[in-house]
């Protein structure tokens, strides 16, 4: 149905052409799942934006043949094109959140795409979208398609946009990362939603995603690109079980597995540095100078029936706002040295008690500890206390969690000041300097603005920062998953060597639950601000004793063969 | 929504307070009364007389709370200046500049909102660039000079248009009115142009960047992947989320055109509340200050709270968190 022959897409500048796709063939047949998959970078949206014809200026077509049935896709005009859209080929995009009108009902936005393909009466195109809904799985549709975007859940919004991409009856959806904002519940029963409509109705779908677990669990042909170029092309259980091409086995490689433990990432690129064995001096300064401490490293950390309640929208003036309770009663020990996954859905509470650890919420009920004392909750902490340099953290965005005015020096000298561990400023730098050895970066980073860095590399300079303060309890939350598996397989490898070396506490927050396997000693699973199961990590993995644990591992997508 | 509009009202009421305090401030501060409005012949016994009549011998907070319940009344006081009551003096010059400045906020509103759209749609067009360029100037020169530009061209060149006063008005009730009369609006033409001119720039400069911003969201580039037609999607989709913001720096535009079109008032010898506080300023009336004052804040309050009205009327996800 979709042939794609050939196809180039450039971007033309100032410094001359880049090539984003480069002589790239797939074809989508009726009825098919055809994913495309790679890392950042890839290219993979610019084909889905280049099939579609909203190529981002000024980039275009080059060369190549894109026919959809009989329709030449690139001989068509602007209103042509405009016109094709919607009716023959939709889209999914990835954030459900921001991918409809906040101020238009869900009916008129319907209505609105179902009457700009068809000259159809407004009453039968809401009766055809009410019908709609009900197929995709909304309940009581009739009242609910008067509701706004905001009114619904984020998988429930995300099947309004795949009724929206719908019902139009396209032969091609384009869907562009469609579970990657959702949980892992919700992602299951979107991706079903999209295995029913494929079979029943015979859409073709072009689902591009960067996570492999999907690809393996609901394509039935995929595409591996990197940097543009096609790599691998094949039937899905084919190329993911016996890949061809050498850059499909280590994409493969880097993925963690979530059955078995292994001891270290499998990081795809021969070229980063080998960060087993730092052997620069000064990463072995660094490592002195942060072992130098009187502290001892690697303290204990836990809650006891630590209640947070978030106050609720004032409604009425006489009665008081009814609060969300976001943690309740909940008991936490992180032991010494260790390790600790926290996972569960959005919304279960994982944040929270990384905000309530590091006193940036204040707990109604409960008391916090670090080693043998007493942690103060948020407001008793004073700004001096030395738990604020003891408990340090590792934010899942390390675009926004730098500060992109300072130089990496000044980033990483900042903890050294603050907190009075070094006095000299040149011995600062040096120190700054050491500890980007540590992390696997060079020297001459220093000088250098967050914005020139990848986010990786990013993400290695917040680890730095955060070990800078000679902390004994480190929070990661969600610390890799803004990345890509090869580049997550380097930063949560870096995180396992400093852990190891310098026996730190690690509370490792993430929803990603084959990385917390690899990570984590120990494990708990929040759900609705309660703790539904904690105990060792591998007996959690084998044989998890809550139904919801059961539930949570059934769910996450695994990789064929496994 | 009952109660949202009832915190605002207590949220405004707290404002006034304090601009009436402000004001009040005024009259307790700056100067004395009593030998603003006496001569030099007057004795001593009569000063005090005065000061015992006007009450200012009393605790600062029983004059305050005097204060405020005569505002509230109605009671602005006399003028030290003209011996009138402020009341009326505000009052016959209100009109004016209420009219002044509806017109040059219509018309910073009728020609920004679309060019500020246009350029929006088209951001690299020659005429885009071109607007853009015009109205850079339009921003840098100062308002009074724009007046005087306009009064040389048209007033004394051309001779096209009267440079000063409200031309011929129409008395309807207490309001008169210059908006009936061809004369009329020919002598508000040109104030209301060097008023507007600043609005208009701002208001299409931002038009043109909120919406920019909204037509590279989600939710544009997906309702493009579904082929709505372009006009609802500039016009429908784009504008009503363009709006959101831009309205509240219109009502704050709005206050702000009626508060500080002294400048213009002065240029043009424009009857109107400005020209009024131009005066009492070099007389020391305090009494006309101060009400000007409050009069002014009212406005914005007032202007204030019909923006946060229209947000909620426009936008969804406020009524729901209103409503609770």
């Amino acid at each position: 149905m979709l042939e794609i022959e050939g196809l180039t897409v450039q971007f033309p500048g100032r410094f001359g052409v880049f090539t984003a796709i480069d002589d790239v063939s797939l074809s989508v047949a009726a009825g098919e799942i055809h994913g495309l998959v790679g890392e950042s970078g890839a290219g993979k949206s610019t084909i889905g934006a280049a099939i579609i014809g909203l190529l981002q200026p000024p980039g275009l077509v080059a060369s190549g043949k894109m026919t959809l049935g009989e329709t030449d896709l690139r001989s068509l005009s602007m209103s042509q094109a405009h016109e094709l859209r919607g009716r023959r080929i939709s889209m999914i995009f990835q954030d459900p959140q921001t991918s409809l009108n906040p101020l238009m009902t869900i009916a008129d936005q319907l209505i609105e795409t179902i009457q700009a393909h068809e000259d159809v009466s407004a009453s039968e195109a809401r009766d055809r979208s009410i019908a709609l809904l009900e197929e995709i799985g909304i309940e009581n549709a009739a009242t609910r398609i008067k509701a706004y975007p905001h009114q619904f859940s984020g998988g429930m919004r995300q099947r309004v946009v795949i009724a929206l991409a719908l019902c139009t009856n396209p032969e091609l959806i384009i869907a562009d990362e469609p579970t990657t904002a959702l949980d892992v519940a919700v992602q299951s029963q979107v991706l079903d939603l999209i295995r029913r409509l494929a079979k029943t109705r015979g859409i073709g779908f072009l689902l591009i995603t960067h996570d492999i677990g999907v690809i393996a669990q609901i394509t039935d042909n995929v595409t591996v690109l990197r940097g543009g170029q096609l790599m691998e092309t094949g039937p899905t259980q084919k190329v993911l079980r016996t890949p061809d091409h050498d850059y499909t086995k280590s994409l493969m490689a880097a993925v963690p597995p979530l059955d078995r433990k292994l001891d270290r990432f499998l990081v795809p690129d021969s070229d980063a540095p080998d960060l087993a064995a730092p052997a620069g001096r000064s990463a072995a300064d660094a490592e002195q100078w942060l072992t130098a401490g009187t502290q001892i490293f690697g303290e204990g950390l836990g809650m006891t029936d630590v209640t947070v309640k978030f106050s609720g929208n004032r409604t009425s003036l006489f009665s008081k706002p009814a609060a969300f309770t976001a943690l309740d009663a909940v008991s936490l020990s992180v032991r010494p040295g260790s390790v600790m996954g926290l996972v569960g859905e959005s919304g279960s509470g994982k944040s929270t008690i990384a905000k309530v650890l590091t006193g940036l919420v204040q707990p109604s009920a409960g008391q916090l500890y670090l080693g043998d004392n007493d942690l103060p909750p948020a407001r008793a902490r004073s700004r001096k206390d030395p738990s604020r340099r003891q408990i340090q953290m590792v934010f899942q965005d390390p675009y926004s969690s730098l500060n992109g005015r300072h130089r990496i020096g000044d980033i990483l000298a900042e903890p050294l000041w603050h907190y009075g561990l070094e006095a000299d400023a040149d011995k600062r730098r040096d120190i700054a300097a050491a500890i980007l050895d540590l992390v696997g970066l060079s020297a001459d980073a220093i000088d250098r603005f967050p914005h020139q860095f990848s986010g990786g590399q990013r993400q290695r300079i917040a680890v730095a920062r955060s070990l800078l303060a000679r902390p004994s309890v480190l929070i990661c939350d969600e610390p890799t998953s803004a990345l890509d598996v090869s580049i997550q397989a380097q930063v949560l490898n870096l995180l396992k060597d400093l852990q190891a070396r310098f026996g730190l506490t690690i509370l490792f927050i993430s929803h990603n639950l084959a990385v917390v396997r690899q990570m984590s000693d120990d494990v708990t699973v929040l759900k609705g601000g309660t703790i539904v199961e904690t105990g060792p990590s591998e007996d959690f993995f084998t044989n998890p004793n809550a139904a919801y644990s059961r539930e949570l591992l059934s769910l996450t997508p695994g990789m064929p063969g496994q | 929504m009952a109660f949202f509009i009832l915190k605002r009202l207590i949220q405004s009421i707290f404002v006034m307070i304090a601009v009436a305090f402000l004001a009040f401030s005024l009259f307790r501060f700056v100067g004395d009364p009593v030998s603003q409005m006496t001569g030099v012949e007057t004795s001593a016994e009569d000063s005090a007389r005065l000061r015992e009549e006007l009450g200012l011998n009393d605790a600062f907070i029983v004059q305050f709370g005097r204060f405020t319940r005569n505002m509230l009344q109605g009671d602005f006081g006399y003028s030290y200046r003209t011996r009138q009551p402020v009341a009326d003096m505000i009052a016959s010059r209100i009109p004016a500049t209420l009219e002044l400045g509806t017109v040059a906020l219509l018309i910073s509103l009728l020609v920004g909102i679309p060019t500020g759209i246009f350029t929006a749609l088209r951001p690299r067009g020659f005429v885009t660039q071109s607007i853009l360029l015009t109205t850079l100037v339009g921003v840098s020169i100062p308002t009074f000079v724009i007046g005087i530009m306009l009064i040389f061209l048209f007033g004394v060149q051309l001779g096209w248009l009267p440079t000063f006063g409200r031309g011929g008005t129409v008395q309807i009730g207490g309001w008169t009115s210059s908006l009936f009369t061809f004369d009329g609006w020919r002598a508000l033409i040109l104030p209301a142009l060097t008023l507007g001119v600043y609005q208009l720039t701002l208001t299409m400069r931002l038009v043109r960047a909120e919406m920019m911003e909204v037509l590279r969201s989600d939710f544009i580039r997906f309702a493009t992947a579904r082929g709505i037609p372009y006009r609802s999607l500039y016009f429908r989709h784009a504008l009503a989320n363009t709006m959101v913001p831009v309205i509240t720096i219109i009502g704050l535009q709005f206050g702000g055109v009626i508060a500080f079109s002294i400048v213009t008032e002065s240029v043009f010898q424009w009857p109107g509340m400005g020209l009024l506080f131009l005066e009492s300023i070099r007389f020391v009336d305090i009494p006309v200050m101060g009400v000007y004052l409050v009069v002014i804040a009212f406005f914005f309050v007032l202007v204030n709270m019909i923006v946060d009205l229209l947000y909620v009327a426009i936008d969804p996800r406020l009524r729901v968190r209103e409503d609770g």
